[in-house]
């Protein structure tokens, strides 16, 4: 087991090296200049030589490359002298309104999916899973941000007009402030995250839970007399979860585009509108910090989720 | 290493496949990136075999005794870890698969599964018609065509049946595709693993009988590969029967049958089933004790000892050779320190000393310690 | 109709021996899919869309209103776009354009960026895979580990700072090479997947034994069944391009305006949807028929090719259809 992990966490260094050492070559290595790219269009001359000196780059390459990944591996995020703050501190503040709505997206979605899907899977063919699998196409076909859209017309707008004033858009409140309002900001942005991953849970859920109910030991375990609660759930769902496992690995991934569309649309102030502002004021240090913060988030999470993995199924450990 | 063959008298002239000391040893895998490892499959060590134009020869043995791999050795579809493969007189044990390609317009194979053995999304027509496509690229998709169409009359096919796809035709009738296939070049040799295991009883007769048709009409060698005697019996001129990666017992077809000289080849013959209920009672069966070992760590001197009722201590330390015995021609060769005389039978139990240590699975005995048996390692 | 083991047949006389034509495996497929009242629908909207994209100069030219040209009565004197009606069917944008032509020309770049870049990713994807499953070892090692890179790539993320680092030029090939780059794997996965597990057939071994060379090993033998996976994959690729094209113009790192997109429609909506409500619903409403269109269409194909899985609507003649295939799918071991 510590070999199988040894050898994922290996893999995943690798990947970030890769990435690091890629997003120095676009930025460092490119004709442009990159003291003009890092200080912005609108540093003068004074801000430049600042930064020149600060990244010593009048050092030849090799040199600029290994103190880039010393400060990196440091910590040190770097500045940016477009927002005049340090990244660190820049992405400090936008972490936690990300980290609120990816945690409570990917929980809502868990819950969702995976419920929808046992309960379309217990009912093949009846109602109750045609219209599970009917909502579940029809929110996979959902871009996400369209969603987001449809919900801030009619929950927000539609509502109020009508004099219902639940829903908010725009802004976060801190949940150690206030939890009751931060939950009310982050209510649609959940659902425009969470319902699309759903349908994809749904349909994985289900068609997994299918197939390991068709399977002998199910037979056998109902044969038994145990009662079909303790056979779906003990026995049915047990088995029928890894896929859904590895689907979270992989979301992970889309997690992160889905928080830069949703923040985008409802206006609030986390890591992915930061990506976004970034890249119009072309401040490439908070670009690049990002760029490399989310491959990191998502090494990390698949090596959690492989370490998950091989404990449900030990012959993974043999990859 | 020492081959286990003693010296022929002259090799026979008319040997077209010529096997001398094949071994094949396949790598165990761990999974791991480094393969630290030494631990190999022992496969097929060691074999020495001739095969005549025109004869039938017969390979026996239980699964996972390596005829088939010897099989895939003979027709090069492996790497050879060692030894040598003649095919009328020409070395083809190290070509490359460029090398090989004019070599396997003379040997075919013919393979056990008629559900697997043949692409389900292609048509019948364009798998029989596959060889021309490879070797003869000039004949144009008319000839080619009444090429396949007449093949299929020779196997016993509806020539109509052309743009059919596997799936449309029943066990017995693939096989015939798969025949008709390895028939496409005009082979010499035809290396059969298992034609027929893996049909119906009923479907059996008549693969076999169309197989002896076809190799009296286009003059073909064949090696017969089967775990079943009954089948050897019926199409086979002479027998080679394994053990474990190693032949045991090379003979005539009758001299096999009637004066078996190995042991095992005694034991294997006991488990033919008797058309006779009466008879059936009657016969003493011999039952072989323990499993078959790994071959991965094949057991010491002769592999047969720890479940042969005869073995004793030279038996676990020499290797025997494979040579004539007891007054036998070179027709009948056999690996054994202590063959079987005409009409001798084997007893019914193994002696208990011999098989109580092999089932305790010392190392060197051959059995794998949680593999096989319950007992645990205590002695070692 | 013939409905035993062989299936209807057709006789075409060749030569001496006339021969009956079997039914393949793809063939059965197409017939499910006939009869299948979803995909027939499916495709029914999509054929919709084509013909809305590809017609786009003639909606412009009934219309009277290009795609980019801004029209004064397109908007109220406060500012505030006309709604659908008498001059707009579908009403106007923020700058007086008609949002019925815009979103034809917007169908455009959806279909086509979608379709090439989801064929351009399967074919790589195909490549990729059909390589590494068949020639094994140091080749799948490295081409392997290569996908699981890309794929462990934060897409949209990287897909972002890939596009906003190129510039304007080209910026839809751009799009399109990005799109194709970040989904190549996931077919390159499934492939190489299918392609170790077909490797090991007979039929394959038998292949060697006939002196077939490599390629046509892979192409001949192996490549035909792996295809049902694939097309099946395709049929779904395609939506997911067209919505990550769309999220990208909506981000504003996609087309470059004035041409019209979904996307950048929908985002320009986000700003004025308190007042122009079509401006929002009418290119949503395409997006959203699209998406669902070819998606309903792929679960329709896998079914097609599969049909082992209950389905949400029922097809005509299901029953009897199935009977046929169960008996042929018996025998198929291979396919998916």
């Amino acid at each position: 087991m510590t070999r199988f992990l040894a050898r994922r966490i290996a893999f995943g260094a690798l990947v970030l090296w890769v990435v690091v050492t890629v997003v120095f070559i676009l930025y460092f290595v490119a004709p442009n200049d990159p003291a003009r790219l890092i200080a912005g269009r609108l540093a003068n001359a004074q801000t430049l030589a600042a930064v020149r000196h600060n990244l010593g780059l009048d050092q030849p390459l090799i040199v600029q490359y290994g103190h880039y990944l010393s400060r990196l591996l440091h910590g040190n995020l770097g500045y940016s002298y477009v927002g005049n703050e340090s990244v660190t501190t820049i992405i400090g503040q936008d972490l936690p309104v990300t980290a609120s709505l990816a945690a409570g997206g990917a929980l809502i979605w868990l819950i969702i999916g995976v419920t929808s899907g046992v309960l379309a899977a217990r009912r093949p063919r009846t109602l109750a899973d045609r219209s599970v699998t009917a909502f579940a196409l029809f929110f996979y076909s959902m871009p996400t941000f369209l969603l987001g859209e449809l919900f801030l017309l009619v929950f927000f707008f539609e509502l109020h007009r009508v004099g219902f004033n639940f829903f908010t858009v725009t802004g976060y409140a801190s949940i150690t402030q206030d939890p009751a309002e931060w939950a009310r900001h982050l209510i649609l942005p959940w659902f425009t995250i969470a319902l699309v991953t759903a349908s994809i849970y749904s349909r994985l859920t289900r068609g997994s839970m299918l197939d390991v109910l068709g399977e002998d030991y199910i037979r056998t375990a109902r044969a038994k007399g145990l009662t079909e609660r303790r056979v779906i759930y003990r026995h049915g769902l047990r088995a029928a979860l890894t896929p859904v496992l590895t689907e979270f690995g992989i979301d992970l991934g889309t997690l992160l585009g889905g928080v830069i569309v949703t923040e985008n649309v409802f206006g609030l102030p986390g890591l992915g509108n930061q990506l976004l502002t970034s890249i119009t004021r072309e401040d490439l240090p908070v670009i690049i910090a990002l760029v490399i913060l989310a491959s990191t988030f998502i090494v990390v999470a698949n090596i959690v989720v492989d370490a998950f993995y091989a404990v449900l199924d030990p012959r993974v450990r043999l990859t | 290493m020492v081959s286990r063959s003693s010296s022929r008298p002259s090799s026979q002239p008319d040997a077209l496949v010529r096997l001398e000391g094949v071994t094949k040893h396949f790598p165990v895998r761990t999974g791991r990136l480094l393969q630290r490892s030494s631990e190999v499959v022992h496969a097929v060590d060691d074999v020495t075999l001739d095969v005549v134009r025109g004869e039938t020869v017969g390979l026996v043995g239980e699964t996972g005794c390596g005829k088939s791999t010897l099989a895939r050795c003979i027709t090069r579809l492996v790497e050879l870890t060692s030894g040598t493969v003649l095919i009328d007189g020409e070395d083809i044990s190290r070509l490359s698969r460029r090398r090989l390609r004019p070599y396997r317009r003379r040997m075919q194979m013919i393979f056990q599964d008629p559900y697997s053995s043949l692409n389900p999304r292609r048509r019948v027509g364009s798998i029989i018609g596959d060889p021309f496509i490879i070797h003869e690229p000039k004949i144009g998709s008319d000839q080619r065509k009444e090429r396949v169409q007449h093949l299929m009359e020779l196997v016993g096919l509806n020539p109509e049946h052309y743009n059919r796809f596997p799936a449309e035709f029943s066990g017995g009738q693939r096989q015939r595709i798969g025949v008709a296939r390895a028939l496409a070049l005009q082979p010499e040799l035809i290396v059969a693993d298992e034609p027929v295991s893996a049909l119906d009883v009923s479907v059996r007769a008549q693969v076999i009988n169309l197989l002896a048709d076809l190799q009296e009409e286009f003059h073909l060698t064949y090696v017969f590969i089967t775990h079943d005697l009954s089948v050897v019996r019926h199409v086979s001129d002479r027998v080679a029967v394994m053990y474990l990666g190693q032949i045991v017992e090379v003979a005539e077809r009758d001299d096999l049958y009637n004066r078996p000289r190995h042991p095992y080849t005694k034991a294997l013959q006991s488990a033919i089933p008797v058309p006779d209920p009466d008879e059936a009672d009657r016969r003493t069966r011999t039952v072989l004790g323990g499993d078959v070992p790994s071959p991965v760590d094949p057991p010491s001197g002769c592999r047969f000892h720890p479940r042969c009722p005869k073995a004793q201590a030279r038996c676990a330390e020499e290797v025997p050779v494979l040579e004539p015995r007891l007054g036998d021609s070179f027709g009948h060769t056999v690996a054994c320190h202590f063959p079987l005389s005409d009409g001798e039978k084997l007893p019914e139990a193994p002696p208990p000393g011999v098989a109580d240590i092999a089932s305790l699975g010392r190392p060197g005995t051959g059995t794998r310690g949680g593999g096989q048996s319950a007992i645990p390692r205590g002695t070692s | 109709m013939n409905l035993g083991i062989g299936g209807p047949e057709a006789e075409t006389s060749v030569g001496a021996a006339t021969t009956i034509e079997g039914r393949s495996p793809s063939r059965l497929a197409f017939e499910r899919l006939r009869h299948d009242r979803a995909a027939i629908g499916s495709c029914v909207v999509i054929v919709l869309i084509i013909l809305m994209a590809v017609l786009a100069p003639v909606v412009a030219h009934l219309t009277g209103h290009g795609p980019d040209t801004q029209y004064s009565f397109g908007r109220s004197p406060a500012g505030i776009p006309v709604g659908p009606g008498r001059h707009f069917l579908l009403g106007a944008d923020e700058l007086g354009r008609d949002v019925l032509v815009r979103i034809c020309y917007g169908a455009r770049i959806s279909l086509l960026v979608g379709v090439v870049a989801s064929s351009l990713a399967t074919a790589v994807g195909v490549v990729i895979g059909l390589a590494a499953g068949y020639f094994g070892r140091v080749v799948d090692t490295i081409l392997a580990r290569f996908m699981d890179a890309v794929l462990s790539l934060p897409y949209l993320i990287f897909a972002i700072a890939l596009v906003s680092v190129v510039g304007n030029s080209d910026r839809l090939l751009v799009i399109i090479g990005v799109i194709a780059f970040f989904s190549f794997a996931s077919v390159g996965r499934i492939v190489r997947g299918q392609v170790l597990s077909v490797k090991e057939k007979e039929f394959v071994e038998a292949a060697h034994a006939l002196g077939s060379g490599d390629l046509r090993i892979m192409f001949v033998d192996i490549l035909p069944n792996v295809l049902a996976q694939v097309i099946v994959y395709l049929t779904l690729l395609i939506p997911a391009s067209i919505v990550f094209e769309a999220t990208l113009s909506f981000l504003a790192i996609g087309i470059v305006p004035p041409t019209p997109s979904w996307g950048d429609m929908l985002s320009e909506a986000l700003q004025y949807y308190q007042v122009a409500w079509w401006y929002l619903i009418f290119p949503g409403l395409a997006l959203l028929a699209t998406t669902l269109a070819f998606n309903l269409l792929g679960d329709s194909v896998r079914d097609a090719f599969d049909p082992r899985y209950n389905r949400l609507f029922t097809r005509k003649g299901a029953s009897v259809l199935t009977h046929t295939v169960l008996l042929n799918t018996a025998d198929e071991d291979s396919s998916l």
